[in-house]
């Protein structure tokens, strides 16, 4: 029996814009199960960038409930949730999100900082993930010093800093080139693989999300197909 | 964790180097001119202090009314011989002196000039000589000797005269000058006393004085007493004050002179010099305010600058307090390093106004002195204004949702 991580039950948000209501999500129920490699897949404006916050515990929902390691997160506040998405979820964004100002070593300590762990222990695990996505030599550079590929594995080594059980990864090839993209889709894998990490990624490239073991096809805020 | 957070601060602001000097511009010239003023304004308390407390707080002033120029100003009130020996009686007095104090042309050189003529008493039982009375001895003669009764063409100079160039050329010991019209042979020069009107005073016998002045025979512009050391100056002044009341014929409330002691001078010296520097440090407290709106002006713009980067790191993990702490520091930083710079702008500019002061207007009035709770209490202070001024921005950074703000371009 597969543990259940991530339950999304019958979840609506909706969305008040001036005096129209738009529902991103009307009742998306789904799981995601500990240790898989799940994509999310949609066109633009299915609502796949919704639910992938609602899944990141980045937005809480209108209507429904979201259950994390069967824990209902849908009434926490703020503070909370930062809480619990530093703990146990890692963020890979398609714009790499890396902080200007910081090198790639500062950058991959930040999400251990907010977590209150002692600078020492920071530094080693921070150059522990470098060393992992190949990027030990780089660890003093500023993001603006490192190319597209390099920043994402920064990001990727960042995702793991807390050593979270779940993975999110919004469009993480969306920026690169195809030759780049393969090669960071590579390290998602060796994650799940090596590393037993859950990985959700949001696509909307069918051939990435074929590399998946499973697929959830969204659109028009609900869910149209599990493959 | 705080210093992460510092470290954080400090690389933002050197980012926008440009933009983090300009925003602390408006601080530290509102510091440096609180510190500047604060600095002079107590140099001069403390030196003002510090010399009453060498004149000793014993010393009781007695003036005409009216009196309120330099002394030898002509008032149409005097005070006589007969002020002089009723004050003499009162009890809890040691002693008393009246100096009269004359305008007088004295030349040299062929260069002539004007300065006051100070007598100096005879020395009767309680009499003493005026110097001695004035400074009780802190004051004494550099070079030469002091004039002594019965030295009828003997003057002693104030120390300008010995080194400033008065009469185009310095007068020396044996020189004669001519005070009035007669020839007063110098025997002795003061030393610095630290103004330039008494630096450049003229000391002669009384005798030579009434010889010059006729018309100020037993009438002084001061009366200087000194009250015992077991009584209180200012029951010593109030008894001076009746008993001259009564034998000027005055009523209450009428006196046609004024007394004061070293404490009500000093107070009423130090409140004029605390509203003097209250409205002053008003005046830098408005580029201080200004200052504090352009450190909010530049948060709330590194702030929109950086919504994505609050995003991400809400996404990581910050929580509101985390964000809110990042940039409460990120503005006191702006605040305390425009407060340091602020600090010693101020200090140098008090020091330069101390030296041109002391080299051009040869006054010691002017001292920068500075406290060491003014240099901490500036620093502080910036800080904090640094810090209020972030307080609106920061709050509103840290209640970003985390989706609005990464979604933010």
């Amino acid at each position: 029996m597969k543990k259940t991580i991530i339950t999304l039950e019958d979840v609506w948000k909706i969305y008040v814009m001036g005096h129209v209501e738009v529902a991103a999500l009307q009742g998306v129920s789904l799981d995601v199960y500990q240790g898989e490699f799940v994509s999310i897949m949609g066109p633009s404006g299915s609502g796949k960038s919704t639910a992938v916050n609602m899944v990141g515990c980045l937005d809480i929902p209108t209507k429904g409930r979201i259950l994390l390691d069967g824990k209902d997160i849908s009434h926490l506040d703020e503070s909370d949730l930062a809480q619990i998405r530093g703990k146990k979820i890692g963020f890979i964004f398609q714009q790499f999100n890396l902080l200007p100002t910081l090198t790639a070593l500062e950058n991959v300590s930040l999400p251990m900082i907010f977590q209150g762990i002692p600078a020492d222990a920071r530094a080693a695990r921070a150059e522990q993930l470098l060393t992992i996505v190949q990027l030990k030599d780089r660890m003093n550079h500023r993001p603006s010093e490192l190319s597209g590929g390099q920043q994402q594995r920064v990001a990727i080594a960042r995702s793991l800093a807390n050593d979270p059980e779940v993975i999110l990864a919004d469009e993480p090839t969306g920026n690169l080139d195809t030759h780049t993209g393969e090669n960071v889709l590579d390290f998602l894998h060796e994650l799940n693989r090596k590393h037993k990490k859950t990985i959700v990624m949001v696509t909307h490239d069918p051939h990435l999300a074929k590399r998946a073991d499973r697929i959830i096809l969204l659109k028009d805020g609900q869910v149209v197909k599990k493959l | 964790m705080l210093t992460d957070y510092f470290r954080y601060g400090i690389q933002n602001l050197t980012k926008r180097k440009m933009r983090s000097w300009l925003t602390m511009l408006g601080i530290f010239i509102g510091i440096a001119a609180v510190v500047a003023l604060v600095s002079l304004g107590q140099g001069l308390q403390k030196y003002i202090n510090d010399e009453f407390e060498k004149m000793g707080r014993d010393m009781i002033l007695i003036q005409p009314k009216g009196e309120l120029g330099a002394p030898g100003t002509t008032t149409p009130v005097q005070l006589t011989k007969e002020d002089l020996d009723e004050v003499l009686k009162v009890k809890g007095i040691d002693r008393a002196a009246g100096v009269p104090v004359g305008t007088i042309e004295i030349e040299f050189n062929d260069v002539k000039r004007y300065a006051f003529a100070l007598a100096m008493p005879v020395d009767d039982s309680k009499e003493y000589s005026v110097l001695e009375l004035m400074f009780i001895q802190n004051y004494g003669i550099e070079l030469g000797k002091e004039i002594e009764d019965g030295d009828a063409r003997k003057a002693n100079l104030g120390h300008y005269y010995l080194n400033r160039n008065l009469f185009e050329k310095n007068v020396q010991l044996g020189n004669k000058v001519t005070l009035n019209g007669e020839v007063f042979e110098v025997v002795g020069f003061y030393e610095v006393i630290g103004n330039p009107s008494d630096d450049q005073n003229i000391y002669i016998t009384r005798d030579a004085y009434y010889e010059l002045f006729p018309e100020k025979k037993d009438v002084y512009n001061i009366i200087y007493a000194k009250a015992a050391l077991s009584e209180e100056p200012s029951q010593v002044a109030d008894r001076i004050e009746r008993v001259l009341r009564k034998s000027r014929n005055l009523e209450e409330g009428k006196e046609d002179f004024t007394i004061q002691t070293a404490d009500s001078f000093l107070e009423a010296f130090n409140v004029i010099l605390g509203v003097v520097q209250a409205v002053l440090i008003g005046i830098a407290a408005i580029s201080l305010f200004v200052g504090a709106v352009g450190i909010m002006n530049t948060m709330y713009t590194a702030i929109l600058e950086r919504t994505k980067e609050i995003g991400v790191m809400k996404a990581i993990g910050a929580r509101n307090n985390d964000i809110l702490l990042l940039f409460l520091i990120e503005s006191g930083i702006l605040g305390f390093v425009g407060g340091g710079i602020g600090v010693l702008i101020g200090m140098g500019f008090a020091k330069l106004v101390e030296i041109i002061a002391t080299l051009v207007l040869q006054t010691a009035l002017l001292k920068a002195y500075f406290p060491w709770y003014l240099i901490i209490g500036a620093l502080m202070f910036s800080f904090l204004v640094g810090a209020a001024s972030g307080l609106l921005p920061a709050w509103q950074a840290s209640q970003l949702k985390p989706v609005d703000a990464l979604r933010y371009e």
